[in-house]
């Protein structure tokens, strides 16, 4: 059956990129912003014609059971897309002004999108590794995007090698899988498993397919290019990193370890926890010592991926769902944390060392409270929206009787506190460096208070989120 | 008749080949390059076999695919590797140093 319809929402932002992609090269100089407005509204009818499409219940496959729509991959695409148009407006003035060919930041970045989408509604592991490339391949690009700049173009290089490694091993096992098994599709992967739980060439290649995994998250000991990246790339391409991208990574290794290797659960539990315990340790420690906020940041993130790896390991429908809204309400508290950053930067200066942010209360109150509201949401205090996420997914390790692992998690979330709490401190008692008040647009500005409110609404109603995590994975 | 198990042990070596090669290898960005290339062989290697034991056809697609996939990502590679010996003058590998901490 090839219900070609299903995939109209990845037809139809295909056919906006190609439009883009010529579009822009017509355009006088300008008219440049045309790119941006093409780009935010084929986002906002993609999002549209997802929901529009999307079963209510169940999951249809299109494609000869290559391609899937269910309650995950829905829930998934839609904060994707809805995340991508916040990235998109945030770094819509750092593009201009940088002189970054932002025709090609914005096909890019959608290319990256449209890669993400396929990841999700993948239901072989060919269609996986297809999407997993269209945004490896993008991000690539997207961080080498200034060219004049020499750490730019370094930690790209680094991003390319380190992350062609991880699909080389990736797919490395994947053939193992294919050979043991016989089969790409996820579905009859599983069926074959079930009779055959010890086969020994499909654990062989669950360990290379779990190095994948975690290099595209960013799990330690896997996580050596996420600070460079951080670091080096232009500021909106690490805002884009930082957010969507998780969502896509948590929705790759559920579809490979949970619908493909469900029966192998306790082969990759024991590598998750391994993964899971390095990057909460690794990640929180060395934050610790960071100068710079941008590498800071991406310390944060890799103790963040411990904790969906934390809810992925656990193996039952709750822990899923837990760590699914993590990864969300991350990308979301991510995206305003580089957004306020992107905000500060002027011409020709990045907002890089953590002193920058000294006496921004002084300089524009109302950025100084939404970075306040998102550093607090990462340290996990309620009433934001972070504390549930930690809640949720504590639960469900404990739930599995890993009550130690809670233990490590809840330590080195302490841990984390302290380097969270510095930089409120400097944001609200140091003098400021430069008296000058931080100004942004009426939009970008708006954006960012909504994303600091959000933190705290969802923080009262963690429920609207997270009724369709549940939903997602119940039966 | 040759037997799967060979197939296997000839891409497991070519694999390890690049990998060594990707981590030994102190001087040139363009040799990791190469290496990348070999690892993406060494997997077609793997699915050929298997696709050939096996009488499914689907491996070799996506062998097909893995071609594409691994000339567009070495286009991108050496794309990255011109703009880098632009603003370096260098593409030694001890030499991306800047970005530390």
């Amino acid at each position: 059956m090839n219900n070609i319809g299903l995939a109209t929402p990845e037809i139809f932002l295909l056919c906006a990129i190609c439009i883009i992609l010529v579009g822009d090269l017509f355009v006088a100089e300008e008219r440049r912003p045309l790119a941006y407005m093409l780009s935010q509204v084929s986002l906002l009818i993609t999002l549209l014609l997802t929901w529009y499409i999307s079963p209510a219940t169940g999951s249809v496959t299109a494609f000869s059971g290559s391609f899937v729509m269910d309650q995950m991959s829905n829930v998934c695409k839609s904060w994707i897309l809805i995340v991508s148009i916040g990235v998109f407006l945030y770094s819509r003035d750092y593009v201009n002004s940088r002189k970054i060919t932002s025709g090609e930041y914005y096909t890019l970045a959608l290319s990256g999108v449209l890669g993400m989408m396929i990841m999700v509604s993948s239901s072989t592991m060919l269609t996986l590794y297809l999407g997993l490339e269209l945004l490896s391949l993008s991000l690539y690009a997207l961080v080498a995007l200034n060219r004049h700049d020499a750490r730019s173009s370094e930690a790209a290089m680094k991003y390319f090698v380190l992350g062609a490694l991880a699909s080389g091993a990736l797919l490395y096992g994947i053939s193992m899988i294919y050979g043991a098994t016989g089969s790409l599709h996820f579905d009859q992967i599983a069926v074959k498993l079930a009779e055959d739980s010890n086969s020994t060439a499909a654990i062989f290649g669950l360990a290379f397919v779990v190095v994948g995994i975690a290099f595209k998250f960013g799990a330690a000991p896997f996580h050596m290019w996420v600070p460079d990246v951080y670091d080096g790339a232009p500021t909106s391409v690490a805002l884009y990193i930082s957010a969507a991208p998780k969502i896509a990574a948590f929705a790759l290794a559920m579809r490979f370890l949970v619908d493909g290797l469900g029966t192998a659960h306790g082969s990759w539990q024991g590598m998750l926890i391994i993964l899971a315990v390095m990057s909460l340790v690794l990640g929180n420690i060395i934050a610790l010592a960071q100068v710079s906020f941008k590498r800071l940041l991406a310390y944060s993130t890799i103790s963040h991926v411990g904790f969906i790896l934390m809810g992925i390991l656990a193996g039952t429908n709750e822990g899923y769902a837990a760590a699914m809204f993590y990864a969300i309400t991350y990308a979301i508290t991510s995206m305003g944390a580089f957004g306020i950053i992107l905000a500060m930067d002027r011409m020709d200066v990045d907002i890089n060392l953590l002193t920058d942010l000294r006496g921004l209360f002084r300089r524009n109150p109302v950025y100084a409270a939404v970075m306040m509201v998102l550093l607090v949401s990462m340290t996990g205090v309620p009433p934001t929206v972070g504390f549930y996420a930690k809640l949720a997914v504590l639960k469900a390790v404990v739930d599995v009787d890993l009550i130690w692992l809670a233990v490590i998690a809840v330590v080195m979330s302490v841990v984390g506190a302290f380097y969270y709490l510095r930089v409120i401190k400097y944001m609200f008692f140091d003098d400021p460096a430069e008296p000058t008040p931080v100004v942004a647009p009426f939009d970008v500005q708006l954006g960012l208070t909504l994303n600091g409110a959000a933190m705290i609404f969802f923080g009262f109603f963690p429920g609207l989120i997270m009724v369709a995590c549940m939903a997602a994975f119940a039966g | 008749m040759i037997p799967l198990s060979y197939y296997l042990t000839l891409g497991a070596i070519l694999f390890g080949i690049s990998i060594a090669g990707i981590f030994l290898n102190r001087k040139n960005i363009i040799i990791i390059l190469m290496c990348i290339e070999l690892m993406l062989l060494a997997v077609n290697m793997n699915f050929i076999a298997f696709s050939y034991f096996l009488g499914d056809v689907a491996g070799q697609v996506f062998v097909f695919f893995i071609l594409t996939v691994a000339a567009a990502e070495a286009a991108i590679g050496l794309a990255i590797l011109v703009v880098l010996f632009r603003n370096r003058g260098t593409i030694n590998v001890a030499d991306l140093d800047q970005l530390q901490g």
